[in-house]
């Protein structure tokens, strides 16, 4: 009998979840072998890892010579990476040809420049602004005096010595840290109400953005010095720098530019409305919300950046890929898979940084997450 | 035609005794004021003065101008021609008037426009301490005086995005009030908001008016244009149709455009 009216007499009480669903099993069921498709890549996926992670283990760690003299290990059949080259020329890969006596002064920058990014990094350390003062400010004057030298007693070290991870680090810290700024001013005045302003930054942004970077570095290090006027040199190394500041600037410039967009208008009109002039209604309410929008467009262009640094090699820098590169001419560690063991040395270094900067972002972000917008 | 709202709603009662409207001391004066939006002509011939403690409200349909026209007192909205002069400042292109008409302006909106990534005490003080320089202890003090009077004090460390809607509305009001402001501007503050929510926007509305506030509302809210407001203006076309005390404009809508209106909302 059809009836449109129900009243419950006994209410039930809670029932254990059905077996497949939980435990080791449930995980099994639910994960791996939910359907027949997904059973038929689990077995492929099996048998892929199968077959590529012995060979792997036995080049990287179980056939791979970790100490050696020279290079005699790493050509015996069969002998995977050849880490003891790699270990063997630490010294260079790290600090390039600057001198064996004078590199405590760029540990002193390395142990520095960590003592300052790390509490400047980690939220809840307190003194930021002094911290930021700091490490914006100090910390690239005592960098420069201490590495160039030639003052305070110090041997002057020209840049053209300085070289390994110490200078694709130099490049890739200053090009973040300068580029930012950089391309947040492009980004506002990209936006600006005034015609000049804008076309300006709308000429530099499309400019730099349609040149490739080998191209930029090219003309920083070779057209460059025809056009300055005579017995003016600007550094090759800041040379490089400046271009791949300027470079990176395009880039963030549009990220940034992305996240204005995407904030309403009203967050504009409010703050207008409250009497905050433009600087302070672009600090204070406008570029903390756009740019925490954009934390992943701005990280995607600090990663593409650090990595990018690997190109002043073409004109003749040596940063830690050219120190890599270099040191495979060396016949003293002359063995089959001297070339890949040191890219992969290179391509791992790459990786930590660059793997570091990510997961940064994706912390700050849901940090900085109070919940919706509007 | 005679259209009883006063019965059809359940706002407390406005006390509007000790209100007193200046008969010297105008807020807001706005001559011969026209806009355009490119070549469409927005606003026409717009004339207005409002005199300190007076609660106006304007009402029309939608496309009619009453957001434009209150978006242009404090120059969310450039005008072409005419003049706008509030608190004695006239608004021109000098940003420096502009800021200082802005300072002493408040305005609340339909989508309340908090700060999301600031808390509401951080909202509150945000004005304060960076436009008029006042200390943090006493802007804070101020936010939760004002935070108090709407009535949601133990919501002050809390984001934006965790508050419903009618709260973040008394925020919005205690955000601006926080500035002290002399002219209180309302853009259809219960618009976006669910019929619960609007009562108590609206009563915070008006204690606000008790106290004196000058205050241009514009609202589709009747009932509280009947109890709070001294005068109704109604829009259509981008220009003024008619103007009334409440209980006569509702009472005797003149021009027939007011009456087609007024039978259509209520």
């Amino acid at each position: 009998m059809y009836k449109t009216s129900f009243v419950r007499t006994d209410m039930i009480a809670p029932m254990a979840p059905p077996p497949s669903t939980v435990g080791v099993k449930g995980w099994l069921h639910t994960n791996l072998f939910s359907t027949p498709g997904n059973t038929l890549l689990t077995i492929v996926g099996v048998m892929f890892l199968l077959w590529i992670v012995p060979p792997l283990y036995n080049f990287l760690i179980g056939n791979a010579v970790f100490v050696a003299d020279d290079g005699a290990a790493c050509r015996i059949e069969g002998a995977g990476a050849c880490w003891a080259f790699i270990w063997d020329r630490m010294n260079f890969f790290i600090y390039g040809f600057y001198p064996q006596d004078e590199q405590w002064r760029v540990n002193i920058c390395f142990a520095l420049g960590l003592a300052l990014i790390v509490p400047l990094l980690w939220p809840a350390a307190p003194y930021k602004i002094a911290n930021a003062v700091l490490f914006f400010l100090v910390y690239p004057v005592i960098v420069l005096i201490l590495l160039r030298g030639g003052s305070f007693g110090l041997s002057y070290v020209p840049t053209e010595s300085w070289g390994g991870l110490t200078v694709t680090l130099i490049i890739g810290l200053a090009g973040i840290v300068c580029s930012l700024p950089l391309g947040i001013l492009l980004a506002l005045g990209r936006r600006s109400e005034l015609p000049v302003i804008k076309m300006l930054c709308i000429a530099f942004i499309e400019l730099w953005r349609a040149v490739p970077l080998i191209t930029v570095l090219f003309m920083a290090s070779v057209m460059l010095p025809l056009f300055a006027p005579q017995g003016v040199t600007v550094d090759k190394l800041l040379r490089a720098v400046i271009g791949v500041t300027l470079f990176e600037a395009a880039y963030l410039a549009e990220a940034v530019r992305g996240g204005l967009q995407a904030l309403p208008r009203g967050q504009y009109e409010a703050a207008d409305s409250l009497g905050l002039n433009y600087p302070k209604s672009m600090g204070l309410v406008i570029l903390p919300q756009a740019l925490k929008l954009t934390i992943p467009g701005i990280v995607n262009s600090f990663i593409s950046l650090f990595k990018d640094t690997s190109l002043v090699s073409i004109v003749g820098i040596f940063d830690l890929l050219n120190t890599v590169q270099s040191s495979q001419s060396d016949l003293r560690w002359g063995s089959p898979h001297q070339a890949v063991t040191g890219y992969l040395f290179a391509a791992a270094v790459f990786w930590v940084f660059c793997f570091g900067m990510s997961r940064y972002s994706m912390f700050m972000e849901r940090r900085l997450d109070t919940g919706h917008t509007r | 035609m005679a259209i009883d709202v006063l019965e059809a709603d359940e706002l407390r009662t406005a006390d509007m005794s000790r209100v007193e409207v200046s008969k010297t001391d105008t807020a807001v004066e706005i001559i011969g004021m026209h806009k355009w939006y490119g070549a469409f002509h927005v606003l026409r011939d717009i004339n207005l003065k409002v005199m300190r403690g007076e609660r106006i409200v304007i009402a029309g349909p939608s496309g009619s101008g009453k957001s434009t026209l209150i978006r242009c007192i404090n120059r969310l909205e450039e005008h072409q021609q005419g003049q706008i002069i509030v608190n004695d400042v006239e608004l021109t292109n000098d940003l420096k008037r502009i800021d200082e008409v802005r300072r002493e302006v408040g305005m609340v909106f339909q989508h309340f426009n908090l700060f999301p990534h600031l808390t509401i005490l951080q909202n509150c003080t945000l004005a304060p301490m960076w436009v008029r320089g006042i200390p943090k202890a006493e802007a804070e003090k101020t936010a939760m005086h004002f935070l108090e009077r709407v009535r949601i004090p133990e919501q002050a460390n809390k984001y934006p995005g965790q508050l419903s809607g009618g709260q973040q509305q008394r925020v919005a009001i205690a955000r601006s009030l926080c500035m002290n402001p002399r002219v209180m501007l309302f853009d259809e503050p219960t618009s976006a908001l669910d019929p619960e929510m609007i009562k108590e926007v609206l009563d915070t509305m008006v204690s606000l008016a008790e106290e004196g506030m000058t205050m241009i509302v514009v609202t589709h809210e009747m009932g509280f244009a009947s109890k709070v407001a001294n005068r109704v203006i109604f829009m259509d076309a981008g220009q003024i149709v008619e103007q009334n005390e409440p209980k006569e404009f509702f009472a005797n809508p003149r021009h027939p455009r007011t009456r087609e209106f007024l039978s259509q909302i209520i």
